[in-house]
This record gives structure tokens, sequence and C-alpha cells, in this order.
């Protein structure tokens, strides 16, 4: 139907009854209809990143997913990364290695490397490179980074 | 940047989305797959279908399994699927390699195999890797199953055999002898981007000569495609330089190379001839 349909999502444990056409990209239904701004929108044609969100776990740009398809999936994105009054270690990491300047890649960046390192926590540094090559960032010239993100890895590897 | 609006269909069973195909397909239907080609070209409505048909609701499509000696590669089987090998063998080492090459690792977690053989994109990794290696497209519809064999699939560029109300349910491939040496080299001009043109190469080696030797250019022509001018420049030649060398000029002459914003065709007849040779020291490796 190119009309209107009733859909829950449920984004960081929280459902979000909403009304949208099929149409609506899940990036313009986590902004517009659940009013969870954190999620960036650039390109919109899934070049930049900035959109990036977990789905069950995954990173997918959110701007090539429609919400419809969302229904019913695990949806993460930068407001439930910390928890109240506190800063994800990715977060702490940003900010110790200057990962950000004007920060409208950042969220995009952030859910990338905590869907990437919830899989891979003993990630190569070859590998961790191409995995932030998948965003654009237009002030840092991605070293710090680079940098931030692997600072955070170590930080969260768990003890053995 | 917003897609026009479209009717859309979640069938669950391969049976439902092939009876909304016959429907709707004639009427400007698509099958929405990963959709990492087909949203961005609708959010540049360069692609306004009436009616999408979502195929990822349907868990048998998400099978891979070896059978028969080929690799069988459901619709719904994701880029990401093939980060590690998926198979003892070759086969698993190359599309492990490939897949590197694809895009980025969110789009290969949504973007499918079978996904890119529909769409047909000049450029397409995997598109290379069924025409060389000459895989089978299992094309469904209500009327029956017709199986493509993938010289006869690729019809030009964004154009492929599929009728309206088909849909690629699966892509086989054949699975590599264990002694096959295999290469593959793209060049693009950022990590994650097109390729400009790239090579698929595999050969045997017996008694110290090329056997079976096979070369696949793809990202220089509309459609990618083995080149038998330079296979036979390869065929019964000891594994060296100057034999890679001869393939590779005898691939640059084969070839009818795209001209376009990125690439002269003078420039991209130079580039076979470098992805094919380099392809090849690969192999060889």
């Amino acid at each position: 139907m190119t009309a209107k349909s009733d859909l829950t999502l449920t984004v960081n444990g929280e459902r979000h009854a909403i009304r949208v056409e099929p149409r609506r990209t899940l990036a313009d239904a986590l902004r517009e209809d659940c009013g969870l701004t954190g999620t960036h929108l650039g390109c919109e044609h899934g070049v930049c990143g900035a959109c990036t969100v977990l789905v069950d776990g995954e990173p997918v740009r959110s701007c090539l997913m429609f919400a419809v398809q969302a229904a019913g999936k695990d949806i993460r994105t930068v407001e439930g990364l910390a928890p109240r009054g506190s800063l994800h270690p990715l977060q702490q990491a940003f900010i110790d290695h200057h990962g950000l300047q004007c920060g409208f890649c950042t969220p995009g960046f952030l859910m990338l490397a905590a869907g990437v390192l919830a899989g891979q926590p003993d990630i190569s540094d070859d590998e961790l490179l191409d995995v932030l090559s998948s965003n654009l960032c237009r002030c840092t010239g991605y070293e710090n980074i680079v940098k931030a993100v692997r600072a955070a890895a170590d930080k969260m590897r768990p003890a053995r | 940047m917003k897609p026009a609006p479209f009717t859309y269909h979640a069938p669950t069973t391969v049976d439902a989305a092939l009876a909304v195909l016959a429907e709707v397909g004639p009427q400007d239907g698509r099958v929405l797959a990963g959709g990492q080609s087909l949203l961005p070209t609708m959010a540049f409505r360069l692609a306004r279908p009436a009616h999408l048909v979502d195929i990822n609701g349907i868990a048998a499509l998400s099978d891979m399994r070896n059978e028969a000696g080929e690799l069988a590669i459901g619709a719904c089987v994701r880029h990401a699927a093939f980060h590690r090998p998926v198979s003892d063998g070759p086969l698993g080492k190359l599309l492990s390699a490939v897949v590197r090459h694809i895009a980025h690792y969110p789009i290969r977690v949504r973007g499918t195999f079978c996904g890119s053989l529909a769409h047909a994109d000049p450029a397409s990794e995997w598109a290379l890797v069924a025409a060389t290696l000459g895989a089978t497209v299992v094309a469904r519809s209500r009327n029956g199953t017709r199986k493509i064999a993938s010289d006869r699939y690729f019809k030009g560029p964004l154009m492929t055999d599929l009728k309206s109300d088909e849909l690629l349910a699966e892509a086989r491939l054949p699975l590599l002898p264990g002694d096959t040496r295999l290469g593959f080299y793209e060049f693009s001009r950022r990590a994650g981007d097109y390729a400009i043109a790239m090579s698929l190469a595999t050969f045997r080696v017996r008694d110290g000569r090329i056997v079976e030797p096979r070369i696949g250019v793809g990202g220089a022509e509309g459609v990618p495609r083995r080149i038998l001018a330079a296979e036979q420049a390869l065929a019964g030649q000891t594994p060296t330089e100057n034999a890679f060398g001869g393939a590779a000029d005898a691939a640059a002459a084969a070839v009818d190379p795209m001209e376009d914003a990125q690439a002269s065709a003078g420039y991209r007849r130079d580039l076979v001839r470098t992805v094919v040779h380099r392809a090849l020291r690969q192999a060889a490796l």
C-alpha cells in the first residue's frame, strides 16, 4: 500500500508506535516520527555514513532501508549508546583523542565502531582502517578517529 | 532526495512472492533485496517503481549450500556472509578476497550477492565472478524455473535476461578444483569505490604448463566477460612474467572500453592491461 501503515519500531529498547508511508526511510522515521535526531542525515544516498545505526547488532545505513523493514528488529541509535549521565568508552575516546570537530559525522562513526567492535573486539589495525573508511568526515582527516576507536577498543576488550 | 511513492508487498514465502510478481512485475514492479543500489537510485528518482516486492521476509532465500559440485547462493545471502571463507578450497578463499572490494562494511551487511547479479552494474565484482567462473542463474516465476548460463544472462549495463515476473532465486557457482590458482585485481579511485577496471584470473598448472585458463574483465566494458584471446595467449605457456604480459596485451587489444566522466576509453584499455597482468601475477604466487 502507498497509504500510511501502522508499525512499531523498537529503538534503544523503547517501543515507538508510528504511522508512515512505505517510502519513509528508517533514517527519516527515526528523526521525524520517533523524535530521535541524534541520527544525522548527510547525503541521503548511502555514501557518507552519517546515518549509520545498528539493526539487530549490525551497522547499517538507515537511509538505505525503509522504516517498514525495521519493524520488529532491535534498533540502536547514538541516543542509546550510554546510560544517562555517563559516556560510552567510544564517546570518551573521541573527546580524548580529538576525534571530532563539527560533530556532524560523529553519531555515524560511533555506531559503526560500536557495531563492529561488538562483533570483533580483537580487530586488527588493517581491518579497523577498512571499516572506518566506510564513513566520511570533513574535519578531522580521520587520523584522530582511528586513534580514538583504537583506544576505545583496547579499553572495551574484556580482560582475560 | 526522497523516494517516490510505491505500493509495498512483503510476501513470506517464495510462492507468494512469485504470485505477487506475476501480477505487479509487468506494472513496473521491482524486487527489493538488500536495496543498497535500488534505494540510492530511488532517492535520486532515477528509479520510480510502482511496486516493491520485499523478499527479506522469506527465510528460505537466505540459504547457502554446497550441492553437486556447486555453491548455491540464495537470493537473500548478504555480501557479509563471504567475509570468512564459506567453503574449504579455492572458491571460498576467492569470494572472501573479492568481497573486501565491494563498497563498505555497512553496505555489505545489507546488500546481497544475487541482488548484484540482478542489478548488473558493469562494475559489480560479483557479476565479474559469475561471468568468469561460469555461474548459473536460477530464475523462478509462476510459470516455472529457468536456469540461465552467465554468458547468456548479462545483456548490457544494468540489463539482464530476467523477465519482469521472474525472481532471481539463486545463483550457482562451480566449486573449483583444489589446485586452482586465483588472482583478483581491481582499480578504483578510492577504497570501496566502483571499479574502473578489474580482472579475475584462474588457471591450473600441469607439467609446468598453464591449463584451463580463465581471464575475466569487469568495469571496462558494459558487461563483464571472459576474454578468450587472452586465455588463448596463456594456455600451454609456462607461468612466467612473459606469458602474463602477453595475455595482458591480448586482453587490452580485445576489449571495447566504455568512456565516461571517470575515464577515457584509452585509459581504461591501459588499465585492462594492468589489472589482467596483476591478477595473473597474484594467481602465480
